[in-house]
Order: C-alpha cells, then structure tokens, then sequence
C-alpha cells in the first residue's frame, strides 16, 4: 500500500510522535475535561494507521512491536480489573477509589481506578483498530 | 455488603479478557474457558444459597444509589437462571473441548462465550431497564460473531435473518424504555413499577406493555416473531446451538416474566390474556412446525418454539401455581433441550450427517447413547417420571383450576405431538437399519470423551429434577411467591431511599 509520495513520507515520521505525546494529553486530561480513553486510543491508532499509509505494513508492525491482539487482550484485562479494588474495601463493584499523594515536582496528585479502567479503554481501542486495519492492509497485498 | 450478586457478570467478563490475552495459546485458552465457567457455576450457586436465605440479594453498582445508579437485583427466579446459565455453561465448554476445533478456537471462539454468557447473566441480574437492554444489545454481538464462525453460506443466511429480526425487536424495546422514561422519569424497574401505581393514563401503560411484548416476543422466538429461530439454530457448531438453545430464547421469556409481573400488572385481564392466546398459537406453531421437518437440529429448533409456549402459558395464567409451573418449565427445558443439542452432536460425528434419512442403526453399535437420547427426549414429551412430567403436570393442574379448558386441551395435544416428534428421531436415527447405499462418513477424531461427559451430566440431572422434584418444587414456589407480591422486590431495591 505504499504511496510513495515523499511529502505524506516525511510528515508522517514527525507527525507519528506528537500523534501518540497528544493521544496520551488526551488520555490523562479525559477525567474532568474532554478527552479520555476512548478518543485518546483513536487518535494513538490514527497515528499508527498513517504510518501504515506513508510506509508499509512490516514497519507499521515494527513500529507497534507488539501484536495489536496482544494490546487488545491487556486493555480487556485492565478495564475488568479495574471493576475489582473497591470490593476489597468492602465496597461495591466498580466504586472509584482514590490514592492521593505529594510527588515531588508535581505537588499533589491523585490517582484513581477510574484511569486504570481509561488505560483500559484506550488500548483496547489500539489494539482492535489496529488489528482491523492491518488485516484489511494485507488482504489488500 | 453482598458480593455474590455481582460476580456472575464479573467473571466471565474477567475470564473473557484473559482469553483475549492468551490467545496464541489453545490450551490456555481451553483451560480458562473450563475454568472460567466453573467458577461461574461456582458462584452462581452460592448467589442461590443467598437468596434463598435473604429473599433478595441487591448490589448498588459503582455505589451510586438506586433508583440514579445500576443496581444488580436477584430475587429467587434470577438467582435460578443463573445457576442454570452456569451449568449450561460449563457443560458446554466442556464439551467444547473435543467438539470446536482449532479453527473457530483461532477466531476467537472462548473470548465469545464468555462475553455471552456475561450478557446473560446480565441480563438475569440488572435491576434496570436501559441496562437490560445493553446486556441484550451484548448477547446479540456475541451471539453472531458465534453464529458465524465457520463462515459457511448456510450459517450466513441464518444469521442475516437472526441479527435482521434481532435488531429489529431491540429498537422496538428502545421505543419502549423512551416511552416508558417519557411516562415516570426513571429507568430503575423497581422505581418504575412504583410510579406507574400512579400514573392516571394507563390506555398508554398498556400500550408500552405491548411494546415490550413485541420485543421480548422476538427474542424469546414467541408466535408470530419466530422465524428467525429455525432458520438459524441448525447452522452453527453444536456447542454453539446447545448453548443458543439453553438459554438465548429463555432471556427473552424471563424478561417477559419479569415486566409482566413487576411492572405491567394493572391490566392483568387484557394483557395476560393476550399472553394466554400467543401461549397457544407459540405452542402450536412450533409443534406443528417439528412434524414436518426430518433435519435433527431442526426438530428441535421448532420444538424450542413450542416449550416456549408452556412457559408463557404460566405466565399468562397469573395464578401462584401456574408462576410455580412456569418457573418449573424453565428449569426442565433448559437442561433438557441443551442436552439434546449435545447429542445431536455426538450423532454427527458418528454418521457425519444431519439428515434423520441417512442415520439409522445407531442403537445396535452404541445402546448406551440411545438410553442417554431417550433420558431427555421422553423428558421433553413429559412422560414420567421424568423432570417434563412434573413440569406439564403444574402447568396442566393450574391451568385446569384457572378454568382456561381450552389452552389446556392445547397444551395436551401438543404434549402428544411432541412425543411424536421424539419418536420420530428414535426410530430414524438409532432404531432403524443404517439405510443401504448411503455411506457412513465416519469423522471421529480426538477424545470423544469430553462430549460425553456434559450429556451424561445433564441427562443425570434430568432424572434427579423428576426423582427428587421438592426442593426443585419448592425453588419455584418462593420464585412465584415473589414475581405476585412486587412491593417485596421494589422494597429491596429501593428500601429507605424511597420518599
């Protein structure tokens, strides 16, 4: 499915990191504002599929160096899992629990269940996009 | 704060994802798939021990209290589906161990019965309307990707009609949950049940009521909507339809039994007995549908259409011992009618063949397959004393104290022709001469020991529900108790937090 156009080519190799730095922006800002797992994961799959397009189809798979099923199968995981810590406090399935702590440099932070289940969401989004679109590319070979 | 209500839904979905990960590796996959479904068992069964202590088992998901949040409800008729759904469920991963092969494995085969049995359980559990349609909508993604594994042309045409009707019957359900959110401003069933108490317009209840009937009508393959069902339930693997069988009609019938007793219980006189007259046509249709069919997966796919009809006859009947024989019904045809799904199976691989008119002989080389056949089969006609007989026997006695004759007389004749139709597959596959010129493909191949095992277990259990019937009986009776007297359930879910 090579292109061959030299343009698509460059803009792809400086666009591929700030793709994925923005899908994860994304990701992490998705709790109070827009954003989130689900269109943080579309955007870090854009990213991949326009390498795909600009290259071909073994570098996109180096670049991901992981199976997108493999992705796919981890992100399911985390997101059930993420369902379970509020029980061991005598909680109910799927309540939010919250860790908060003083880092240095970054001052207060809190971490939830709530972003496990977000890291969750965002690979399975990867993993099946991408699973979809490199078997469609290489069918398409 | 009660655990066991939830984790029917979390495992397999847990087991599911695990799957999903593993998936280069067939035997972790087998193996999380017996495991994963015994677990389920497992805690199924310790879901009915609580609710047969407490009455109802209530869990405010992600704690936002009800009627804002999801809750997940059991009450003694949920609890009881679910230990049925684990039960089918492990019988067939078991048996999927020598009777899916590697390739539907490859497609993803373990990580699609999880999730389905995730939408059932679901389903059984959810205390809320919007969600049980969610939990459909994931029975109905599942169910396909299984209906379709193979990717043969007859599976395809089976499925088009599945999913095309399907989806159909779920957006009539989500007119229905709009017109209902439109009517009380809540989706909780225990909070609708309780406001439509006082809602004025109830021309437009009985409306919705039949939105609803229409939709679970569809799912629950009921007269008129039953098409889809015998054009579909044939094509997969056997597990595959085993499974379909078991239990994906019987959410439709246990959500009909949960609306129409929970919420659409004002107009009993014109609902229940427009659910009377769909009882016997369902009946009817279906039997009437097997006799003409000589195709074995076939038989049965009818004749899951025409038990449907028992159990809406229980329904209908709205007496505390027609609920008891309703309940009952499921129970029995559950177990029995994925059992005879699973032989059908092992039948196949002995004559490589679907075709009653190609089989024959089966008897003589294997007589104890033929006994294990009959377990099931004479259990479906309702011949004592076999679970069916207990299960005709309630339904039959509540109908005639109803005075409802007639659908009683339907109900006997269709009891007849039932056992007709089971007669018909004895002879031709295990009683007659194995047809001269027709060649007996033999595709044994692996263990056959692992198909054998969910029938024996299965039709053993068919036996114990008819020879030890009074704890099975008295299940039933608290499930009946509890769908007739709603303010308990609503109590449950609502408790304090109600003004």
């Amino acid at each position: 499915m090579n292109m061959h156009s030299l343009i698509l080519r460059t803009a792809g190799h400086f666009l591929l990191p700030l793709l994925l730095l923005f899908s994860v922006f994304l990701l992490l800002r998705g709790h109070d504002e827009p954003g989130g797992g689900f269109i943080g994961g579309l955007v870090a799959a854009a990213a991949i599929v326009l390498y795909l397009f600009s290259m071909d189809i073994q570098s996109a798979r180096k670049v991901l160096r992981v199976d997108p099923r493999d992705v796919l199968g981890v992100g399911m995981v985390l997101a059930v899992i993420s369902a379970i810590p509020g029980v061991f406090r005598g909680e109910a399935f799927f309540t939010a629990q919250w860790w908060e702590f003083t880092a240095p440099l970054f001052g207060e932070m809190k971490l939830s269940t709530v972003l496990i289940f977000d890291i969750g969401v965002y690979l399975v989004v990867i993993g099946s996009v991408l699973t979809i679109m490199l078997n469609l590319a290489e069918a398409e070979d | 704060m009660m655990m066991s209500v939830a984790l029917p839904v979390v495992l397999p979905l847990l087991f599911g994802a695990l799957s999903v990960m593993f998936w280069r590796s067939h035997f972790a996959q087998r193996s999380l798939g017996v495991l994963g479904t015994g677990a389920m068992l497992a805690v199924s069964v310790w879901l009915l021990a609580d609710t047969w202590e407490h009455g109802h088992v209530v869990m405010e998901m992600g704690s936002w209290p009800a009627p804002f949040g999801i809750v997940l409800v059991s009450d003694m008729l949920a609890a009881i589906m679910v230990v049925l759904t684990g039960i089918i469920g492990f019988a067939t991963a078991l048996y999927s161990l020598s009777g899916i092969g590697k390739m539907s494995e490859k497609f993803g085969y373990y990580p699609l019965l999880h999730l389905l049995l995730a939408g059932v359980n679901g389903a059984f559990l959810t205390g809320d309307i919007f969600n049980l349609y969610v939990w459909f909508e994931v029975m109905l993604v599942a169910s396909f990707a299984l209906l379709i594994l193979g990717g043969e042309r007859a599976q395809m045409e089976g499925a088009i009609k599945y999913v095309t009707l399907n989806l159909l019957s779920s957006m009539i359900f989500l007119t229905a949950i709009g017109l209902t959110y439109g009517l009380t401003g809540t989706l909780n069933m225990a909070d609708i049940a309780d406001k439509l108490a006082t809602v004025e317009d109830t021309g437009l209840i009985t409306v919705i009521a039949m939105l609803y009937l229409v939709a679970f009508g569809v799912k629950a393959a009921a007269f008129p909507f039953f098409f889809w069902l015998p054009a579909s339930y044939h094509t997969p693997k056997v597990a595959v339809s085993a499974l379909f069988a078991g239990l994906l009609t019987k959410v439709g019938v246990y959500a009909l039994f949960r609306v129409f007793t929970l919420i659409f219980n004002q107009d009993v006189d014109y609902t229940h007995e427009i659910l009377l007259w769909v009882a016997a046509a369902t009946m009817l249709t279906g039997v009437l549908g097997a006799a003409a069919h000589y195709e074995f997966r076939r038989i049965l796919s009818f004749h899951i259409i025409s038990q449907i009809g028992y159990m809406i006859m229980g329904l209908a009947l709205f007496t505390p011992l027609a609920l008891v024989g309703g309940v009952f019904y499921i129970m029995h045809h559950i177990i029995v009618k994925a059992n005879l799904f699973l032989i059908s199976g092992i039948t196949f691989v002995m004559k490589g063949t679907h075709e009653l008119k190609q089989m024959g002989g089966i008897y003589r080389t294997n007589p104890m397959l033929g006994v294990l056949f009959l377990i099931p089969a004479l259990s479906l006609a309702g011949l004592p004393p076999l679970s069916g007989f207990f299960a005709k026997f309630i339904i039959i006695r509540a109908g005639i104290e109803a005075e409802a004759y007639w659908v009683v007389a339907v109900a006997l004749v269709v009891g007849l022709l039932t056992l007709y139709s089971m007669i018909k597959i004895w002879a031709e596959v295990f009683w007659k001469a194995q047809p001269e010129g027709v060649e007996t493909d033999d595709v044994t191949s692996g263990p056959m020991i692992w198909m054998w095992l969910p029938v024996i277990m299965l039709a053993l259990m068919t036996v114990a529900i008819g020879l030890y019937g009074e704890p099975i009986y008295q299940m039933a009776l608290m499930s009946a108790e509890q769908l007739l007297d709603p303010s308990q359930y609503i109590e449950a879910v609502l408790g304090e937090s109600r003004p």
